[in-house]
């Protein structure tokens, strides 16, 4: 019990979260400052931000359900906790809870959910009209996220157990290795761009059209809340997608510590680069992509690793 | 509020806030949040919400018409909060001086100012100066 509270509060969880997403946050800024050709913040930036965040005082609306505008940070906060604590257990630890890949899938939508039920309590114009989008998001990546999360569960022989893909992976080869593998790794990387609502589908929060939409309404404290939630999904998202493609992290040697951490690098500055590189998408054309395009695709890759490639 | 001071200097979040200006300073404030100053390296970044900003900058003489809103505006922030006055028509009125049409000159009639950085328009290093020069005055 004790150990699981430590996984929980500590290690993969609150503390190292956030102090970590805050961390990959600054990495964030930084490259695409250099991408930019500027010089980018310094590296205790995030830092400051949330904790002046935390001094500055919170405005409610009146004639809103404001219970609703409170709880929607820190539920969103603490589902991506939970999802962090289970990731981050079988990227360390190597242990599951048995049906760790059902309950992620269900975590992320309770985000995004949140999202959607403070934004649309505000009864703020571009809230609404950022709540509505974000909906139509989820609508979008859902099935094509799903999808690819099939196929490691296919290879690993039916398992939504995490350890059990894990184990997979350590006998025959990173599940990557093969077709169906590489085809969902790329949908994959879509997917996570669209749920974090990074630049080809930020359509939700759009600053320069909707001025970060649902947030737009948030001050002080739970505005510092979404923050940390955004800059947390940084850390286990990467990781999850280490974990399902290549093989996770194994602590034998110190080689293998530092490629672990370098495929989870990686896969962070490829999203950045994604990010800096490729123009707002209209919302209808998010949808016809995924519609159209990422989810047959994510078919295809479950319909090959039925097969077996 | 000694250390929130120090750590609140190096994140400032910058609001724009054009009341009836000639947008020739609204230029400038766009030319210092462009790739060449770079003032995310001193932790200041443009929002696009008054609920999120840290400093309020204002341009232009502020008419009639806009001193109720702005007003509004300035209630609505999230305190601690900062206002600079751009340009000299936050002093003085500059070319409007004589104007019919002016309730903020200077602008601390309508709201209380921080600090006021005059010039028509000024440079961004004189904006960018003055900013440093408001924090500094946080002990």
């Amino acid at each position: 019990m004790l150990k699981y509270l430590f996984y929980l509060f500590v290690f993969p969880g609150f503390l190292f979260a956030s102090a970590f997403g805050l961390i990959v946050g600054w990495i964030e800024r930084k490259v695409s400052a250099r991408v930019q050709f500027r010089v980018g913040p310094p590296f205790f930036q995030n830092f400051y931000d949330v904790f002046k965040l935390w001094g500055k005082e919170i405005i409610l609306i009146r004639n809103s359900p404001y219970f609703l505008f409170i709880i929607a940070p820190i539920i969103a906060f603490g589902s991506v906790i939970m999802t962090t604590t289970l990731v981050g257990m079988s990227f360390f630890y190597g242990v599951g809870i048995g049906g760790d890949l059902l309950f992620i899938i269900y975590l992320m939508v309770i985000y995004s959910v949140s999202l959607i039920l403070g934004a649309s309590s505000t009864g703020n114009v571009y809230s609404s009209i950022g709540a509505g989008r974000e909906m139509k998001m989820v609508i979008s990546d859902e099935l094509a996220f799903i999808l690819v999360l099939l196929v490691p569960i296919i290879h690993a022989g039916y398992s939504i157990d995490l350890a059990k893909i894990l184990a997979y992976q350590a006998d025959n080869g990173m599940i990557i290795g093969s077709a169906s593998g590489i085809i969902a790794f790329i949908v994959g990387i879509i997917c996570i761009q669209a749920k974090m609502g990074l630049v080809p589908f930020d359509t939700a929060e759009a600053e320069t059209e909707i001025v970060e939409g649902p947030l737009m309404e948030y001050s002080g404290p739970l505005l510092a809340f979404w923050k940390l939630a955004h800059y947390m999904m940084y850390v286990f998202l990467p990781m999850l997608l280490v974990i399902l493609f290549w093989g996770g992290m194994s602590f034998a040697s110190f080689g293998s510590i530092m490629a672990g951490i370098g495929k989870y690098l990686l896969i962070v500055v490829l999203m950045i680069l994604i990010r800096n590189t490729n123009p707002r998408v209209r919302i209808d054309s998010a949808i016809n992509f995924f519609w159209k395009w990422a989810s047959p695709l994510a078919l295809i890759a479950v319909i090959l690793a039925i097969i077996g490639v | 509020m000694g250390l929130y001071n120090k750590i609140i200097k190096k994140s400032i979040w910058v609001f724009h806030v054009s009341a009836s200006p000639c947008n020739n300073c609204d230029i400038e404030i766009l030319d210092l949040l462009t790739p060449g100053y770079d003032i995310e390296r001193f932790g200041i970044k443009l929002v696009g919400s008054a609920r999120h900003a840290d400093v309020l900058l204002v341009t232009g003489v502020v008419s009639y018409k806009v001193a109720p809103r702005l007003k509004q505006l300035y209630e609505q922030a999230a305190k601690p909060l900062f206002v600079v006055g751009i340009g000299t028509c936050t002093t003085g009125g500059a070319t409007f001086k004589t104007s019919y049409n002016k309730a903020g000159i200077p602008l601390e009639k309508v709201i209380p100012v921080n600090a006021y950085v005059p010039g028509c328009p000024p440079k961004p290093e004189a904006m960018i100066d003055g900013v440093v020069k408001l924090l500094g005055t946080l002990k």
